[in-house]
């Protein structure tokens, strides 16, 4: 107990040094103001910001974005995962493709986004969800590759049909790892969609920094940062909360039990 | 007496099971060769054998789960295609949906056939109470321990009151206490509605303990039955006292001369493959 408010507090002493000794290297001209801005205006932009409430409309849309990339990724990697699973000759056909569409980084399709789909929230999602497809789907592939012969041996042996293989056995198992991959793919989505907020948009947090660069405003480019970063770590956290709220094998039940409810 | 055929629930005649071997130099491996055995309606049958003769390969190709490279399988005189629907099968491994507690487990096969899932869950908890398990309904399987699990497992096949059960070295796993306590269970449970039983286990005690006739088999490869053992002891038996019968110990004498030149011939080869 004692140990670890030690731990939080050494924490702590380490993220003011930090501030401290940036502070210091600006404060006497051993760092440039121009390059590395000053770390007392980056901390009255971020309360500025919140204070005007000028940043809710931007956080906002960020989460959005993200909610929305994070679910059509899960969805399609979750739906094309099963499919190719269970269907080895597609899986032959389109394993090239699929090898070369994840190695290849995807973050150069934003350009592309923007065209096809304008400098609103839907390029922004669509990037995103591309970053989370591969992930969900190289999870659910897996998790079905992964169940059991003797499960599902006994399945087919207590009389399920392959609608029923898919619903109770296929499915469950899949839905474990695309949770137990949960912290990367909303990482992902986050990811995704900053980054085409960054490259043209006309709102969210990557949009803020994005202005501030263009006006050379480099103190409102870190706390852009720091807003971002904070906004990553509580998001992180709702996603472990949100395992542990979920009781059962593999943090996985409330998944499973959801989808047979319906 | 009804006609013959329709008495015997499997009859498997001439059966060969031929496994292609995972590097291609290596020739097949015949893992089972004309090997022919049947069980009547209502008898306890055990097949003990050394290990890796083929017995759960026998149990699959019963099952239905493997074809045999050739042989006939007959279920009640019918000759047997697709899977085996008139059985249900206790299997060695874990067999049990890890993302399902105990009595989601045990209700999945009535949901299957379309039995509204209330109703599933409700006979599913009557079937724990049987097993042993009152209460523990919402215990996922790694909650469980092995021989908890495997009473999940038995209460899982049996609710669907299959006309032939299909065991596979059920109790295996399981320490001495449990495992007597889950044989006499079995017992009195198969005593109930006399199902057809094929049992199989490498341990010669449970066999004669539990069954009608005891089948034994040789060391594979081309494993075939090499002795047939008709068990009279009376029933009921209490499986904790009846090892100590006398004609307990003579049928072991007897079968375990049998076995023994097997025994010791699969135990050379697996170390000769180690
Ligand atoms: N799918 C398979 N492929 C290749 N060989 C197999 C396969 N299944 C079983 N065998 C072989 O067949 C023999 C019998 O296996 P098994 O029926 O599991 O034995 P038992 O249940 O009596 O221990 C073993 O030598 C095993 O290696
Ligand atoms: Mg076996």
């Amino acid at each position: 107990m004692k140990n670890r408010h030690v731990v939080n507090l050494l924490r702590a002493l380490l993220l003011v040094s930090v501030f401290l000794v940036w502070d210091s290297l600006v404060r006497f001209g051993w760092a440039s103001k121009f390059f590395f801005g000053e770390p007392l205006l980056v901390l009255r932009q971020v309360v500025k910001w919140f204070t005007t409430g000028e940043i809710y409309p931007h956080l906002l849309t960020t989460l959005l974005e993200t909610i929305l990339a994070f679910s059509g990724g899960a969805l399609f990697g979750l739906g094309i995962g099963l499919w190719l699973a269970l269907n080895p000759t597609a899986a032959k056909l389109f394993d090239p493709y699929v090898k070369a569409l994840s190695s290849m980084p995807r973050v150069i399709l934003a350009p592309i986004f923007a065209l096809w789909f304008g400098l609103g929230i839907w390029s922004k999602v669509a990037l995103g969800i591309t970053l989370v497809f591969f992930v969900v789907f190289f999870n659910v592939y897996q998790g079905v590759k992964e169940v059991s012969p003797v499960v599902l041996a006994n399945a087919r042996m207590l009389g399920a049909n392959s609608r029923q293989l898919l619903r109770t056995v296929y499915l469950p198992s899949a839905t474990s790892w695309v949770f137990s991959s949960l912290h990367t793919s909303v990482g992902m989505a986050f990811v995704g969609v900053v980054v085409g907020e960054y490259l043209g948009s006309a709102r969210g947090v990557g949009y803020l920094i994005l202005q501030a660069e263009g006006v050379f405003d480099i103190n409102a480019v870190f706390a852009g940062i720091l807003v971002l970063t904070v906004f990553a770590l509580i998001l992180d956290a709702l996603v472990s909360l949100l395992e542990k709220s979920v009781y059962g094998w593999r943090a996985s039940t409330a998944a499973v039990t959801t989808t047979e409810a319906t | 007496m009804r006609n013959e055929s329709a008495a015997v629930a499997v009859e498997l005649q001439r059966i060969n099971c031929t496994f292609a071997s995972s590097d291609r130099k290596a020739d097949p491996y015949p893992a089972v060769s004309e090997l022919s055995l049947r069980v009547a309606d209502g008898e306890f049958v055990s097949v003990v054998g050394p290990t890796g003769c083929g017995k759960s390969t026998l149990l699959n190709v019963t099952a239905g789960l493997l074809r045999p490279t050739s042989g006939t399988v007959r279920i009640f005189g019918q000759p047997l295609v697709g899977l085996n629907a008139r059985a249900g099968y206790l299997f060695q491994a874990d067999s049990l949906m890890p993302w399902r507690n105990a009595a989601g487990n045990v209700a999945v096969g009535l949901q299957y056939r379309g039995v509204a899932r209330r109703e599933a869950e409700a006979r599913a908890n009557d079937w724990l109470v049987r097993v042993g398990l009152a209460g523990r309904g919402h215990a996922y399987p790694h909650q469980l321990s092995g021989g908890m699990k495997k009473r999940v497992a038995l209460a899982q096949t049996l609710i669907l009151d299959p006309e032939i059960i299909l065991m596979d070295e059920p109790f295996s796993a399981l320490d001495v206490q449990t495992r007597l306590l889950m044989e006499n269970e079995l017992l009195d449970i198969w005593a109930a509605n006399k199902k057809s039983v094929l049992f199989i286990t490498h341990d010669l005690e449970e066999a004669i303990s539990l069954s009608d006739r005891v089948v034994v088999l040789s060391a594979g490869p081309g494993t075939r039955c090499i002795g047939d053992f008709v068990i009279d002891i009376p029933r009921p038996r209490d499986v904790s006292e009846i090892r100590h019968e006398l004609r307990f110990v003579e049928l072991y004498k007897d079968i375990w001369h049998a076995m023994k030149a097997e025994v010791l011939k699969g135990y050379a080869q697996t170390k000769v493959r180690a």
